[in-house]
């Protein structure tokens, strides 16, 4: 009776060492695991094999050669001969619109390209004025409008009062 | 953390986010500025405009109201229009921002800091009319270079300042003065530090009048950076590029100021009346001073349909540059006769005057309602296009609603 006591003694006393052990282990592997998602969240070490950049597809309006229905959409030009030229050459210093916006003969573009070289530091066109006034001229004619026009594009809508 | 600064570092950190880069001394940026870089996204936001305003332009920026938005007797920030002849000062250090005063006709150049303009003077404020030099130059034949404005290059809003004659007579300026000419902070097209985008003024009288300021605030507020923070010079009825913004000099010429976009054919037209398309010689060339009569429907919107049964009311405002507006009328039958609309006086001298008319139409159909107003020298508006000039300015041709009654 009494050794039969002492051996239950032993036995719970082995069990309880050998959980404590267990336990033990298992609180180190955590906390070893632990330390290492602090340091490393990503768990990036495990990962070495993938690529570290992503591929990214360039969305359409970042493509500035982009052109849709005969328009140039960086610019809003009319895709025609001298074209390249024209935004080569006149839209550094200037928005494309301001030359859009500008229906001049081909004298008129020339003064103006003189102009623009005499006091805004525009450089010599070389070949490339013959060019770049063609295309001005060509797609961007002047508009008889004469003494007063016609009030176009009216929006038409109920008035509530 | 107070919540202020958090809110202004989160900004400041999207603001990085957005360009993808650290702002480096974005503790020295000032409020409310926007970095150049982000400069070039959706302008409405980026000036606080209404999304019915027009872009003519995006380099330099250039954006224009409608005349159905300019409808407030005060115009709002988000209706007035945009005119720039350079890029926008990417740097505006206002801790250290200064005026200097120089020029032939000062007895000594002066140097005044912000704080000191705003302390030394008594303040002022005045709702004064600018309009674009060019406003309405999409109208003429053969077509004249540059912006091509249709109608809503045009505002009237409150500015407070110190008056340019206060400053000047504390300076001291002797009595061969002749012009006052402006520099100021913005940047040339071409980035040349050397060139200026615009340096323009006016004869030293415009600088001596009671409503000729240096102002510091727009409508109660800070001057937007787009209009001219933190100091620009207002010269109300004349061309606005007199009104010269982000101003940091003032030369007191004895000759006529003689910078960038005074000479040429720049805000001058010819001195004689010419043939549409002529060529003119520089020396035949006369520059603008004020503005001439002119008017603008503000309501309704062009466009309206409304039933026989009703009266159309019609509202807008009239200025004359340096003189007022006498007499306001509209046509329903393209001129052939008038009708006077009610008109007030301005609230101060340039300032643009309300006018408003209830019409009734005969019959059911197709009108338009044009607007004509005479001045105290009992000019009035043309219904056609005005003198022909190679720049296209001063069109103060009648302004037109369409209306239809059914």
């Amino acid at each position: 009776m009494k050794k039969q006591n002492l051996d239950t003694l032993k036995r719970d006393f082995k069990d309880l060492y050998r959980k404590t052990i267990l336990a033990s282990v298992v609180i180190a592997i955590g906390g070893i695991a632990l330390l290492y998602f602090i340091v490393d969240p990503n768990l990036s070490a495990f990962k070495a094999n993938e690529p570290k950049t992503e591929i990214v597809e360039i969305p359409a309006e970042n493509d500035f050669n982009k052109i849709e229905n005969g328009i140039h959409v960086a610019t809003g030009f009319i895709e025609a001969p001298g074209m390249t030229e024209t935004i080569q050459n006149c839209t550094n210093c200037h928005s494309s619109k301001l030359v859009m916006q500008n229906r001049m003969n081909e004298e008129r573009w020339k003064s103006t390209i003189k102009w623009m070289q005499e006091t805004q530091n525009l450089w010599d066109l070389g070949e490339n004025e013959a060019v770049i006034i063609n295309y001005l001229v060509t797609n961007y004619p002047p508009k008889k409008v004469g003494r007063r026009a016609v009030l176009t594009d009216v929006e038409w809508y109920q008035l509530e009062e | 953390m107070k919540r202020r600064s958090f809110v202004a570092k989160s900004s400041l950190s999207s603001i990085a986010t957005l360009l993808g880069v650290d702002i480096v001394f974005k503790q020295v940026m000032p409020d409310g500025y926007t970095p150049i870089a982000l400069q070039d996204t959706d302008p409405f936001k980026l000036f606080n405009k209404d999304k019915g305003m027009i872009v003519l332009n995006d380099k330099p920026w250039n954006i224009e109201a409608q005349a159905h938005l300019l409808d407030d007797k005060v115009t709002p920030n988000k209706s007035i229009f945009i005119r720039n002849n350079g890029l926008v000062p990417e740097k505006i250090d206002v801790e250290n921002w200064t005026l200097t005063i120089d020029g032939e006709s000062v007895e000594k150049p002066k140097t005044y800091s912000l704080a000191e303009l705003k302390s030394k003077f008594k303040h002022h404020t005045y709702q004064l009319t600018l309009e674009c030099g060019g406003n309405g130059r999409s109208e003429f034949d053969p077509p004249a270079k540059g912006n091509q404005w249709t109608v809503g290059a045009v505002y009237c809003a409150n500015w407070t300042g110190v008056r340019l004659r206060d400053v000047l007579e504390d300076v001291g300026i002797n009595d061969d003065a002749v012009y006052f000419g402006y520099h100021a902070a913005d940047v040339h097209l071409s980035r040349d530090p050397g060139k200026e985008p615009i340096s323009r003024g006016a004869p030293i009288a415009k600088a001596l009048q009671d409503e000729t300021l240096l102002a510091f605030k727009m409508n109660g507020a800070d001057i937007p950076l787009v209009h001219g923070y933190p100091l620009r010079v207002i010269a109300g009825g004349w061309p606005a590029s007199v009104s010269g913004k982000w101003l940091q000099r003032i030369s007191i010429r004895n000759i006529v100021h003689d910078g960038t976009k005074m000479t040429g054919t720049a805000y001058r037209v010819p001195c004689k009346p010419v043939a549409p398309g002529e060529k003119v010689a520089d020396e035949d060339m006369c520059i603008i001073e004020s503005m001439p009569v002119k008017s603008l429907i503000t309501y309704p919107k062009s466009g309206a349909i409304l039933s026989k049964s009703k009266k159309l009311s019609i509202k807008g405002h009239a200025w004359a540059g340096e003189l007022e507006v006498d007499k306001m009328e509209y046509s329903i039958d393209f001129g052939a006769t008038w009708n006077s609309c009610s008109l007030q006086r301005p609230v101060n001298r340039l300032a643009w005057q309300h006018f408003s008319a209830d019409i009734s139409f005969p019959q059911e159909g197709y009108y338009e309602v044009w607007a004509k107003a005479t001045d105290t020298d009992g000019v009035g508006q043309p219904m056609l296009l005005p003198g022909w000039n190679p720049k296209g300015y001063l069109n103060n041709a009648c302004h037109r609603i369409a209306v239809k009654i059914t």
